[in-house]
């Protein structure tokens, strides 16, 4: 247990060392949720009191879309020089290197998240009428439904030819159930009709589910051929 | 009385390996002792790279089994050290940031192991600079290093000498051949031959995913267009 964890925290340092040298996650998403603000503003009035009902979905998709970029990017630096071969023939446990990538994926689409969060607020003119406290508890569970299951599709499309568009057809009909609680959450707590309670607990059993299935069966991807 | 005969370090048995309906290797059995050096040749596509992702316990055989101190090569994984073509390593780290992350994979917590491989592959691990901007040769020694971290008691190594100078390839020829003498097991897969002539304790010789022949010099016996 302690070599996991040891691991873990050196898979993912050594992670963010390398995003942190070549930046091609981060900036892809940021520019890409900045484009989606940018848009959207002038597409609608962000004045209207209807922008509190539809900024639940759009900061939840925005994230998604963008996620996806850094999903991507999480393998394809294992695949440079075939890198991945050299963890798989050393004794490292395989959920190390899942736990580094999920964990690694979920610091950098929350750093993107903290950064895009002000520009959504001035941007649509949002007053939260809910519990604003519920918005961590939806932000953090939703962050991890999306790149648990992002990283574990990701690392299982790895080998297809066309991995980037195998991903998001993968990864997006198994997210409807975390979309709809995240969207559905913030929109509750923007709009203060109700408690967000029921979509917190729906997350939380979906993380719970998709996080125990994805470390049961990842070491099985990671030594497919 | 005698003993019971000890079990081959290396025991290669019936191996097929399909990818489709391409055979890289049709039936493979040959058994192979500790402490030797074998050097694995052939034409292109005769099965040399995918004989040893087998041995290293990277291509799983269609059929057939693998065998190495008894064990499967997943299980025996600490006791092996495997170079590729490529160079499993990132481009965007110095060596010694490669080799301490690799490291900490093989449960060695300090940094005096990855100073002294370094070193031992003709080195410097202060150099700070990025793996990307190495020369090819210096990715080919941090390379060997990488794989000769843990210790390991067999050494897989695909050609090695591949886009080195003439002079690095001998200073590695060199280092491989000390480490056979301090007792390692070495599979060179190689396109040349006559490098490991008078090092090599036998040459291996494959054509079609077969084993056509084992000799003790780089010169085949059966002529396979190699040993040049």
């Amino acid at each position: 247990m302690n070599s996991l964890w040891a691991i873990t925290l050196a898979t993912l340092v050594k992670d963010i060392r390398l995003e942190w040298r070549s930046k091609d996650a981060l900036n892809s998403m940021l520019f890409f949720s900045l484009l989606v603000v940018v848009i959207f503003v002038f597409s609608f009035d962000p004045l209207a009191e209807e922008s509190r009902h539809i900024v639940g979905g759009l900061v939840w998709i925005a994230f998604l879309f963008a996620a996806i970029t850094a999903l991507n990017q999480t393998w394809a630096r294992e695949l440079r020089n075939q890198v991945l071969d050299a963890y798989r023939v050393s004794p490292a446990p395989a959920n190390a290197l899942f736990l580094a990538k999920a964990l690694g994926n979920f610091i950098f689409v929350s750093v993107l998240e903290a950064l895009m969060a002000p520009l959504f607020v001035i941007f649509y003119n949002l007053h939260v009428l809910g519990s604003v406290w519920q918005l961590i508890p939806i932000a953090l569970l939703g962050t991890w439904a999306l790149v648990v299951n992002g990283t574990f599709f990701a690392a299982m499309s790895l080998r297809t030819r066309n991995r980037e568009i195998m991903l998001p057809l993968l990864l997006f009909p198994v997210s409807i159930p975390a979309v709809i609680g995240m969207v559905a959450g913030t929109t509750v707590i923007l709009t203060g009709d109700g408690s967000a309670h029921f979509y917190i607990v729906l997350l939380l059993t979906y993380d719970v589910v998709f996080t125990t299935a994805s470390l049961g069966l990842f070491e099985t991807i990671l030594h497919a051929e | 009385m005698t003993g019971p005969t000890p079990s081959p370090t290396i025991a290669v048995c019936d191996v097929v390996k399909r990818f489709g309906r391409f055979a890289a290797l049709r039936g493979i059995s040959a058994e192979f002792d500790s402490g030797r050096f074998h050097a694995i040749l052939g034409d292109n596509g005769a099965g040399k790279t995918t004989l040893l992702r087998a041995l290293a316990g990277l291509a799983h055989p269609t059929e057939g089994t693998i065998s190495i101190f008894g064990k499967s090569p997943r299980d025996a994984c600490r006791d092996i050290g495997y170079m590729a073509h490529p160079s499993l390593l990132y481009d965007e780290m110095s060596g010694m940031e490669n080799l301490r992350y690799f490291a900490r994979l093989y449960g060695i917590p300090s940094d005096g192991r990855c100073s002294q491989v370094i070193r031992s592959v003709g080195l410097d691990p202060e150099l700070v600079r990025p793996l990307g901007q190495y020369s090819q040769g210096m990715r080919q020694r941090l390379s060997l290093a990488r794989a000769l971290l843990h210790d390991p008691k067999i050494l897989l190594l695909d050609e090695p000498f591949s886009n080195v100078d003439v002079h690095s390839a001998r200073e590695m020829v060199g280092l491989l051949n000390r480490m056979h003498h301090a007792g390692q097991t070495i599979f060179v897969v190689t396109h040349q031959a006559l490098l490991l002539e008078g090092v090599a304790d036998e040459f291996v010789w494959m054509q079609a995913g077969q084993i056509v022949d084992r000799t003790a010099s780089a010169q085949p016996a059966i002529g396979s267009g190699e040993g040049q």
